[in-house]
């Protein structure tokens, strides 16, 4: 029987390896999805989940227990994942604004994703996707995973008050693109008929 | 208010904590659009809030990467603190050998001078 894991906690930080890797096992999905949410990219996400298991490996016997295990690896995926996006764009010399599209592999590599992709839940997926990485974490950890904003703008290295303006803007992008008014859906038709 | 008043708003309102003023809502009462509008920023937060539901599977082997990517860290940082401890040993022994050699040579210019001084008595 899979052990609780509070107990596979315990167990890792007092440096059981085979504990720590059965709380992997536990965790990873709810941990791929995050980073995948973040980044956008399957292979970006696993880079993330790598460098989130190694950091929560070194640091866990910092962790006291005052919020979930899953709770605490939502900071550090979140943490990690603003590393790795920030040292990408570095890398690529390639400037993410606020109006930056991500493309979402998925959709791009899955007929079946394709085809489905007029459903809502595809559309808010495609809508996030549309975002920049900086909007995009702020809304996902805030509007999906509910983290606290003076959590979210300390894991992403911000203040909370940009962490607030970007939400602002994202989820008034969201909206726009999801439930274009009539104005708005004018001003992208004009935008992709220039 | 006017309604572009409002719209900036309205993604703040949604959550409930946007501090919004009585006027704000006033105008929402009374306004089919702004309405139409802030329901429309409540279906978005809802179904974002859904998403947490759903849970997306890493590719197969994504396990076992990451399992391996932790040994081989943990390899790596071992072999690191050997290399640290022998380099320490090894200049630990560097700092004896010469205390050691110092004290020696001390003895031997101390024991001629005595012998100096005995022959000159």
């Amino acid at each position: 029987m899979a052990l609780e894991l509070a107990e596979l906690v315990t167990a890792a930080k007092a440096g059981d390896r085979k504990a720590f890797e059965e709380l992997v096992r536990a965790t990873c999905a709810d941990t791929y999805t995050l980073a995948y949410r973040l980044t956008g990219k399957e292979e970006d996400a696993q880079d993330v989940m790598q460098e989130a298991y190694l950091r929560a490996w070194k640091g866990l016997k910092r962790y006291r227990g005052e919020a979930a295990f899953t709770t605490w690896m939502y900071r550090i995926t979140a943490n990690c994942a603003s590393s790795h996006l920030s040292r990408r764009t570095r890398d690529r010399h390639d400037r993410l604004d606020d109006d930056h599209v991500l493309a979402d592999d998925r959709l791009d590599s899955d007929p079946e994703a394709r085809a489905g992709a007029a459903s809502q839940r595809d559309r808010l997926q495609s809508a996030l996707a549309s975002l920049s990485p900086e909007m995009r974490s702020v809304v996902v950890l805030r509007d999906v995973y509910d983290l606290p904003h003076e959590v979210i703008a300390a894991e992403l290295g911000i203040s909370e008050g940009a962490a607030k303006v970007r939400l602002h803007r994202a989820r008034r992008k969201l909206r726009e693109r999801l439930f274009p008014l009539r104005g708005e859906d004018n001003e992208e038709r004009d935008a992709h008929a220039v | 208010m006017r309604c572009e008043q409002v719209a900036e708003i309205l993604p703040d309102v949604v959550e409930g904590t946007g501090g919004a003023s009585s006027q704000v809502f006033a105008h929402v009462d009374s306004c089919l659009r702004c309405q139409a509008e802030l329901a429309q920023y409540r279906k978005l937060l809802r179904a974002l809030r859904h998403l947490r539901t759903e849970v997306l599977e890493p590719a197969p082997g994504t396990v076992t990467g990451i399992l391996a990517y932790l040994e081989a860290a943990g390899e790596r940082g071992a072999m690191r603190l050997l290399l640290t401890g022998h380099r320490a040993a090894y200049l630990g022994g560097i700092a004896v050998a010469t205390a050691a050699a110092g004290a020696a040579g001390a003895i031997v210019v101390a024991s001629r001078g005595k012998r100096k001084m005995r022959l000159a008595g």
